[in-house]
């Protein structure tokens, strides 16, 4: 963890950085952001963890916890809006048996999120399963790219 | 002898790819290669990925042309490649059956393309591509031989106005940036395109990532900046790695850099990801959010022509505003004011989706109708249901209903209907869409991404919601319509930013224009279009039942049993009111109260 963490400062101090960025390569290198990597941080550059917490809790894109392996991803724009996401969303829930408040399976299989808009509005409602678009998504489209990540022994009921 | 000159253009924006376009890609690359026709000393065959072209509802689109004759192809998949490789690229044979139709064409024809000119036809990817379409002459034209003060009056003289939403009149914010006198100077391309439901900038940068680029060079050039940045959002990743081989591609030739076109001036593009957070389209948020910080907007002024990023004087232009600008400079402002309004001019590209026939990319004159644009390039509505409303510019704009058809599309037009222009996403409801709802998931929209920093904004926007909640799930109370109109009232005169001024539009123009839903709602209990869950009872109406299982097996519940050919129940204790049954029947035996 540490020798990527170097690198991260290493480029924060090459390039105009700034606590956004450090966040973003951070996220890029564990997934999420790690306590102990904001506490690295926030030692070697002198720039107290509540800055860090402010900017990284401001904005949607980072994140606390650990993620699931797999990202489900439901667009919740507005052309996703009313072309039925809400639908996708509650199937997707159900079938990753996902309560309300929790988004990771306990397994850290999968991760439900959803998102404000991929601008991908002309072919909604939109899904992305690890980042690939699906277009004009339906809820047995959205199931069975679901289950085939599960693989056959999760198939059964 | 003369050689045959074969292009083939697959669509690779966000639509294009989403539908396949890679895939066709590669199997045109594979089949040409396979079937010898690049040995052949007769032909020059070869196949391109172009940007967004529109019409990403007849997507995978593909243009074959033969010495210039070109043919479009609409929904096409790999497997159909190898037919139109040996009919029409070997024997110049068309594959008529899966050409477009009258659709596209009509599509087409009420269009008028600026910013989209040179998107779905050029390799976004290649800066070849855009120099052979006069891509960098502009620029290089007006850092050899023009003064600023020249060009701000050709762009003030064009009357382009700032396509992001507020309408600014762009020469005159150039104007402004330029006659503060400072040694550092920022542009910057604001890419964070948060409207839900638009993305235009997303499909411009896309599509013609260059034209961004000298437009912001000539804007640079115009107020005396060294440095520019995009901002751009961080769930467009093609768009990001576009740009950024873009900006690689201008600075390998000298068009960024030091001493650009052999001139003493220099000009440097910098990539800032944002990190989502519709707030940081404003000005000032966006702003704190390069500088690293919490994206939250502060007073105005001074505004950022006078102090912006690190306290410098700062232009902040949208990416179709930037876009624009190579165009204007090239045919001349008076080209660029014959289309358009007497104060909109120009062109305005918009996401049309929602409940329409052509979902897709539209570029119109300023002042169209509403009419033209819905019916004429849209194509009409889904499914032969009936217009509602449109809405217009996402979470800050209104609901436009379908008697107002008639309205021209510009500015000033939707500003007196209580909606705006905004960044350009136009969104088409129709009888199936419940107003109260749209007004509650704008409402939600903005709470969720107020930046709490002033009151107004982070309370009033919560109370709008708790309010549009209990509408929705039928414990509004009669007093709650005119609660909500005080209340938006208030907000808009007291927030801080332009999202807390603008946040109550979407509820006050469905309350304008959509009463007598809000009353169905408050009074009867009962959402008219069906949409609010907690006012439906879903049933199954028996006689109409074959007892097919299809909504047993989509129902994610379980809330449905029945046993097979026989007619099937639904629990409502267990029934969480998706509708999913209601979709998959195919009988119309599900029954919605």
């Amino acid at each position: 963890m540490m020798n990527s963490l170097q690198t991260i400062v290493d480029k924060y101090r090459e390039t105009e950085g700034n606590v956004i960025t450090l966040l973003q390569d951070t996220q890029e290198a564990f997934g999420y952001i790690p306590r102990e990597a904001v506490e690295y941080l926030s030692r070697t550059l002198d720039i107290a963890p509540s800055r860090f917490y402010g900017v990284a809790t401001f904005y949607v894109q980072f994140h606390l916890k650990p993620r699931g392996k797999n990202i489900v991803t439901i667009c919740c724009g507005t052309a996703c809006h009313v072309k039925g996401s809400e639908r996708l969303l509650n199937s997707a829930t159900q079938e990753l048996n996902l309560t309300e408040g929790r988004d990771m399976t306990e397994d850290g299989q999968f991760t439900l999120e959803r998102v404000n808009c991929v601008g991908a509005c002309s072919i909604a409602p939109v899904s992305l399963i690890n980042k690939k678009v699906h277009g004009k998504a339906t809820t047995e489209k959205l199931l069975k790219e679901i289950r085939a990540i599960k693989g056959p022994g999760d198939a059964k009921e | 002898m003369q050689k045959n000159n074969i292009e083939i253009r697959v669509c690779m924006g966000t639509g294009g790819i989403a539908s396949g376009g890679a895939e066709v890609l590669d199997a045109f690359k594979r089949e040409i290669e396979a079937s010898g026709i690049r040995a052949s000393v007769r032909e020059n065959c070869s196949t391109h990925r172009v940007g967004c072209r529109g019409l990403c509802a007849k997507d995978v689109l593909v243009d074959v042309a033969i010495n210039n004759e070109k043919v479009t192809y609409q929904y096409i998949k790999p497997d159909m490649v190898s037919r139109i490789v040996k009919e029409h690229v070997m024997e110049n044979n068309p594959v008529t059956e899966w050409t477009v139709g009258e659709e596209y064409h009509s599509f087409h024809k009420k269009q008028i393309k600026v910013v989209l000119s040179d998107c779905g036809r050029l390799d976004p990817e290649s800066i070849d591509d855009y120099i052979a379409a006069n891509g960098y002459e502009a620029a290089k034209n007006i850092f050899k031989s023009w003064t600023p003060e020249q060009v701000i009056a050709e762009i003030k003289a064009s009357g382009l106005r700032g396509r992001g939403g507020a309408g600014f009149p762009t020469g005159m914010k150039w104007e402004l940036a330029r006659a503060n006198v400072n040694d550092d100077k920022y542009i910057i391309c604001n890419a964070d395109e948060g409207d839900p439901g638009a993305f235009m900038d997303r499909a411009v940068i896309e599509g013609n990532p260059h034209s961004v680029i000298e437009g912001m060079l000539i804007g640079a050039f115009a107020i005396g900046s060294r440095k520019g940045y995009v901002y751009i959002r961080a769930e467009y990743p093609l768009a990001v790695d576009r740009l950024r081989l873009a900006i690689r591609e201008a600075t390998e030739r000298g068009f960024l850099g030091k001493k650009i076109f052999g001139t003493e001036l220099d000009f440097e593009i910098v990539v800032k990801l944002g990190a989502g957070a519709f707030v940081c389209g404003e000005e000032t948020a966006l702003i704190a959010s390069i500088e690293g910080q919490r994206g939250m907007p502060r007073a105005k002024p001074p505004f950022p022509v006078n102090k912006g990023l690190w306290q410098k004087p700062t232009v902040i232009n949208n990416v179709e505003t930037l876009a624009n600008i190579p165009y204007i400079m090239r045919k001349g402002a008076e080209w660029f004011a014959s289309y358009g309004t007497e104060k909109s001019k120009g062109t305005k590209v918009f996401a049309l989706t929602g409940k329409i026939m052509n979902t897709g990319l539209i570029e119109v004159p300023m002042g169209i109708t509403l009419r033209e644009i819905i019916y004429d390039i849209g194509g009409g509505i889904e499914g032969g249901r009936k217009l509602k409303a449109v809405q217009t510019g996402g979470p800050s704009g209104g609901c436009i209903p379908a008697d107002m058809l008639d309205l021209n599309v510009d500015y000033e037009s939707l500003a007196k209907v209580g909606s705006i222009v905004g960044s350009g996403g136009m969104i088409v409801l129709n009888e199936d869409d419940c107003m109260v709802n749209m007004a509650k998931y704008f409402i939600q929209f903005t709470q969720e991404e107020s930046c709490g920093k002033c009151v107004p904004c982070r309370v009033g926007t919560k109370r709008l919601l708790e309010i549009m909640e209990r509408v929705t799930t039928g414990q509004g109370k009669e007093s709650d319509l005119e609660l909500l109109e005080t209340l938006s009232a208030s907000i808009k005169v007291t927030s801080l930013c332009g999202l807390g001024q603008t946040a109550p539009n979407p509820v006050l123009s469905t309350l304008k224009y959509f009463r007598e839903e809000f009353e169905a709602h408050i009074r009867d209990k009962k959402c008219p279009a069906k949409v609010c869950k907690e006012l439906i009872i879903y049933s199954v109406l028996e006689d109409a039942c074959k007892g097919c299982g299809a909504c047993l097996r989509a129902c994610p519940a379980g809330a449905i049993t029945g046993e097979k050919k026989k007619p099937h129940r639904i629990d409502p204790e267990i029934c969480i009111r998706c509708g999913a049954c209601f979709d998959v029947c195919k009988f119309k035996s599900i029954g919605r109260d």
